[in-house]
């Protein structure tokens, strides 16, 4: 295996007495596609959102491409990051929300050239002309004047996939991205999600709880249970012989909830 | 005879048509005091809710007993401790800007909470969708906050406008002359209170129309196109 691309080391994430992330040891190479599943709770959300730099952690080391993502070296040692620190190191992800979070006074086109323009410093036009191409990857060309409410829910997740991938980021999170999604809303985001992992270089990190889904694009699966990973391994194996009575527990309430 | 001006007592619309430029006078007094009264509010207000808004606790919270303690006490307490009590440490103003300074600060109180409602109304995803794309703090708020909260917040600010015009003739304590102490001066001159107070009523109502309805354009101005309302 490759340097990790993601490394997570003994990390501790409390809110209040609850612990959402136990020790935590966990390591994503670069290019991988990874999936998280567990019980509601288990800290898979909170993996995304400490890596998104959304939430902090409380103790551990977390290392985003080589470097710790919440800390600066200094005099050998490390010290808690500083902003800039901290938005150089988010440059390297992008993150797709459950609730999509799109701006809702901007246009589609707006949403996805508002940061390439501000953060990146891409002109007008050549911002433009990045988010018409990532349109057309998610199939929303027709929509760029478009108001994200006047767009169906998995139309707004595709515009979100969208403006996250305009920051051409090495790691995409993606955080139940179908989860508020009508049924028949779902196919349209999953099948943009597949071809994003068909890409060799980017590194997919997924929380889902759309197990077919999951166990066709990952290629490893890694089973949260109270803030620890329980289980993790290739597909076939977790889904066909999971070792651990929790994660049979789990698969079997999920794939098969009327028993 | 005020400000120059003489009545004709004749008849009563004589009476009237003679006053009215004296009224007039006070009304614009009113108007002075209700906008700098006002854009005070809308700054202090800021400023209070900014601090408010600071995770330092010791600033925070002075911060949210200001807030407090002027939103519980009467204006007019307020008014006479600035007219009375400051110049006791050498600082003398004008009974207008008295007057206007204490509407300020009192409405400041409200505005402040004004602006942390439109502010906390937008959705805690919209911050972090602007993180997640690496938006500078100052950035996200200019862009991304901003623009959701203003649509609530100037509607609440209008109404507050209003309240301070109506809230302008406490000033006449401290001998502002606006335009419900110049009625009362006309009556006191010329024992006919009915005629003087009832046009000040008359042209308060047009007051407060007008600023109302021009809350109502500049509200249906702001771009608004997406964001959910509640």
């Amino acid at each position: 295996m490759n340097e990790p691309i993601i490394r997570f080391e003994k990390v501790v994430k409390r809110f209040g007495e609850l612990t959402v992330l136990d020790e935590l040891d966990f390591e994503v190479a670069p290019g991988e596609k990874v999936t998280i599943i567990g019980p509601s709770g288990s800290g898979k959300s909170t993996v995304l959102r400490v890596l998104m730099t959304l939430e902090r952690i409380n103790a551990g080391v977390v290392y985003v491409d080589g470097e710790p993502l919440w800390h600066e070296p200094h005099q050998g040692t490390l010290k808690p990051a500083s902003e800039a620190h901290l938005r150089k190191m988010r440059q390297k992800m992008g993150m797709v929300f459950q609730h999509f979070n799109l701006f809702p006074h901007m246009t589609v086109l707006r949403n996805l050239t508002e940061a390439p323009r501000y953060v990146l410093g891409l002109s007008p036009q050549e911002a433009r002309q990045r988010a018409e191409e990532l349109l057309e990857l998610v199939g929303l060309s027709d929509k760029a004047e478009a108001f994200p409410s006047q767009l169906s829910g998995g139309q707004q997740q595709r515009v979100a996939i969208a403006r996250a991938l305009a920051m051409r980021p090495k790691i995409m999170l993606f955080d139940e991205p179908t989860s508020a999604l009508d049924p028949e809303l779902v196919g349209e985001v999953l099948r943009v999600i597949r071809s994003l992992a068909e890409e060799h270089e980017l590194t997919m990190l997924l929380v889902t709880h759309e197990m077919d889904f999951a166990r066709r694009i990952s290629d490893r699966i890694c089973f949260f249970d109270q803030g620890r990973i329980l289980e993790q391994g290739p597909p076939e194996e977790i889904f066909s012989s999971p070792k651990e009575q929790r994660t049979r527990e789990f698969l079997h309430a999920v794939l098969h909830p009327e028993e | 005879m005020l400000f120059g001006i003489e009545w004709d007592t004749s008849t009563s619309w004589a009476f009237a048509w003679s006053i009215l430029p004296i009224l007039l006078r006070g009304m614009v007094v009113t108007i002075q005091a209700s906008l700098l009264g006002f854009f005070v509010a809308l700054g202090l207000g800021l400023l209070l809710a900014s601090l408010k808004g600071v995770p330092l606790k010791i600033i925070a919270w002075p911060a949210a007993f200001i807030t407090e303690f002027l939103r519980d006490t009467p204006l007019l307490i307020q008014l006479f401790f600035l007219y009375y009590v400051l110049p006791d440490y050498g600082i003398v103003l004008p009974a207008f800007l008295t007057g206007a300074l204490a509407l300020g600060v009192q409405y400041s109180a409200y505005t402040a909470e004004v602006y942390r409602a439109g502010i906390q109304a937008v959705p805690r995803g919209q911050k972090e969708a602007a993180r997640a794309l690496n938006l500078s703090e100052r950035l996200a708020f200019i862009h991304v906050i901003l623009p959701q909260a203003v649509v609530r917040i100037v509607p609440a600010m209008g109404n507050y406008l209003v309240s301070i015009m109506k809230d302008v003739p406490v000033l006449s304590v401290v001998t502002v002359l606006e335009m419900l102490n110049v009625a009362k001066i006309i009556g006191d001159r010329t024992f006919n209170y009915l005629i003087p107070l009832t046009m000040v009523g008359a042209l308060y109502l047009l007051l407060t129309l007008i600023a109302s309805w021009g809350v109502r354009v500049l509200d249906t101005r702001l771009p608004k196109r997406g964001i959910p309302l509640k």
